[in-house]
């Protein structure tokens, strides 16, 4: 596109908000009843990690990924716009870098937060904002909450930030904030926050890191 | 590719044989009470209604079932009214599908004119685009296909030309919108033999009073218009004060009609097309193109009213 830079969001914005609600409660309609699968594997998931299961949690997480990447993206939402075949591929590449990957956990706050929000509570948020039961985003099957779960297990991961992994649900919930918000629909600010939290957080600790690593050992 | 510079001569005796004023012309659509307003396609004088139909947002629906139903019900209304003029573009999701359910549900009873364009970095894939927006809208040919935001526009126009030629197209055309690229546009007018032409122009956005219209004027180039009402948010702003009494002065019953006729009023603009979803709105819209133009006078007081607000 020429010019692209002159193109604010909204420029090109190619449907509306009614139209992006009706397309989950279509969708959520022709999958039924996987959304109940698709909790039960979060829960699942943080079953796993709470059991030291890392690589079982991360290919759960791997399958929900390909899951919204082909299912979502690439069949439903690309009726609405071209960009979904790119988001198909994002998708599906996150899904490669979590399948089978070896991941130890902590017990820490953020990430235990940000999960359990995306798994109970981001789904009913939508009530909030004029949502029907039909257009509710689920984890595992929806990309919004998929992508918040995703960055808290990521934050509970032990050792080095896992950057790699984190680069991709951190794109897609500012992506889908500001598509949303581009449409006066406020709830964009949850995937949008939801980021930014986990940024901050993954920032301070990979800092935290640095000066551990970089600290001269006392003499005793 | 030329196009023989008109003389001041000719430019003035076209102009006597085609005034402003004379130009437009009344015709009696079926269903409706008067007569349609419309202005002539100055490479052939084909007249065309003053109203189209934008498809941008409103008609990407996807596979909604009841999203396609209330499109076609839209272009029903749009249709009944007398206007012909549906544009759209493969950058507008599914929208061409949908307007080809239309279409197809209508029969008939749609006499399109049907607008799309060519939105493609590669030249050389604009024939397999164009041929896949054909089969979307389901007709036989597209009356019109415009360069979308000048996007590879020398070798597109290589294109549609050839269409042209070979009878497989009746018109061609170059867009852009929101102001931009003007210069560029200006270049391509004067050095291309178009038909039409399409830009942002509505009371607020008057960027193309001072050049793009007066040569597509000169250069007998038809001209539509897109973002009428700044994608609702002109209609969302101006709606909250009451309609100005002298609105009755030109048959206008509401805001949308109000800043339709200063638009369409214009000599060279031949068309506007307004998109909605609310089959209400249409007919609204399309009754802009009846009943009585604003006059320059009235024109200039439409301005300084909505800048007032």
């Amino acid at each position: 596109m020429s010019e692209w830079w002159t193109y604010t969001l909204s420029d090109i914005q190619s449907f509306s908000l009614h139209s992006y609600y009706r397309l989950f409660e279509l969708y959520n309609r022709a999958i039924w009843p996987a959304q109940i699968a698709a909790l039960l594997l979060g829960f699942a998931v943080w079953f796993l990690i709470r059991r030291g299961r890392g690589r079982l949690a991360a290919t759960i997480l791997a399958a929900c990924w390909l899951w919204v990447a082909i299912v979502f993206h690439a069949h439903r939402y690309a009726t609405l716009t071209w960009t979904a075949r790119y988001f198909a591929w994002g998708f599906g590449l996150e899904a490669a870098l979590l399948f089978g990957r070896r991941l130890a956990f902590e017990n820490r706050r953020a990430g235990r937060a940000i999960f359990a929000f995306a798994l109970l509570v981001q789904p009913l948020a939508g009530f909030a904002f004029g949502r029907t039961w039909p257009q509710l985003e689920i984890f595992g099957v929806a990309p919004d909450p998929t992508a918040v779960a995703t960055l808290g297990v990521l934050l509970l991961a032990s050792g080095r930030v896992r950057w790699e992994l984190l680069v991709v649900p951190l794109l897609w919930c500012g992506i889908s904030g500001a598509t949303l918000l581009s449409m006066e629909a406020p709830e964009g600010w949850i995937p949008i926050a939801g980021a930014v939290l986990a940024f901050s957080v993954a920032m301070r600790e990979t800092l935290a890191n640095r000066r551990r690593r970089t600290a001269v050992p006392a003499i005793s | 590719m030329t196009r023989p510079t008109l003389t001041r001569r000719t430019l003035l005796s076209s102009l006597a044989a085609t005034g402003a004023a004379s130009a437009l012309r009344s015709l009696s659509p079926a269903g409706e009470s008067g007569a349609i307003l419309t202005r002539p396609i100055p490479s052939t004088g084909e007249r065309l209604p003053l109203v189209g139909l934008g498809s941008w947002i409103t008609f990407n629906v996807g596979d909604d079932p009841a999203g396609r139903d209330s499109c076609a019900e839209v272009m029903r209304a749009f249709f009944q009214g007398g206007g012909r003029l549906i544009d759209s573009s493969p950058m507008y999701g599914s929208s061409q599908e949908v307007i080809g359910y239309g279409l197809k549900k209508l029969g008939r009873a749609a006499p399109v004119f049907a607008a799309s364009k060519v939105w493609i970095s590669s030249g050389a894939r604009g024939p397999s685009q164009i041929e896949e927006s054909r089969a979307q809208w389901g007709v036989a040919r597209f009356d019109l296909l415009e360069v979308h935001n000048l996007m590879s526009w020398e070798e597109h126009l290589r294109t549609l030309f050839a269409m042209k030629a070979a009878g497989r197209l009746r018109y061609v055309g170059v867009t852009t919108s929101e102001g931009r690229r003007h210069d560029e546009m200006e270049r391509v007018l004067r050095s291309q033999p178009l038909d039409f032409v399409q830009f942002t122009y509505n009371v607020l956005d008057r960027e193309v009073e001072s050049r793009l219209l007066p040569l597509a004027r000169e250069r007998r180039i038809a001209v539509i218009t897109n973002r009428p009402f700044r994608q609702g948010a002109l209609i969302r702003a101006v709606e909250r004060h009451p309609l100005p009494p002298w609105a009755a002065e030109i048959d206008c019953a509401n805001w949308a009609q109000l800043l339709l006729k200063f638009i369409v009023s214009h000599p060279a603009v031949n068309c506007a097309i307004p998109a909605t979803s609310r089959v209400d709105h249409v007919r609204q819209n399309v009754r802009a193109s009846y009943g009585r133009l604003p006059d320059e006078a009235l024109r200039r007081r439409i301005v300084a009213h909505v800048e007032s607000l």
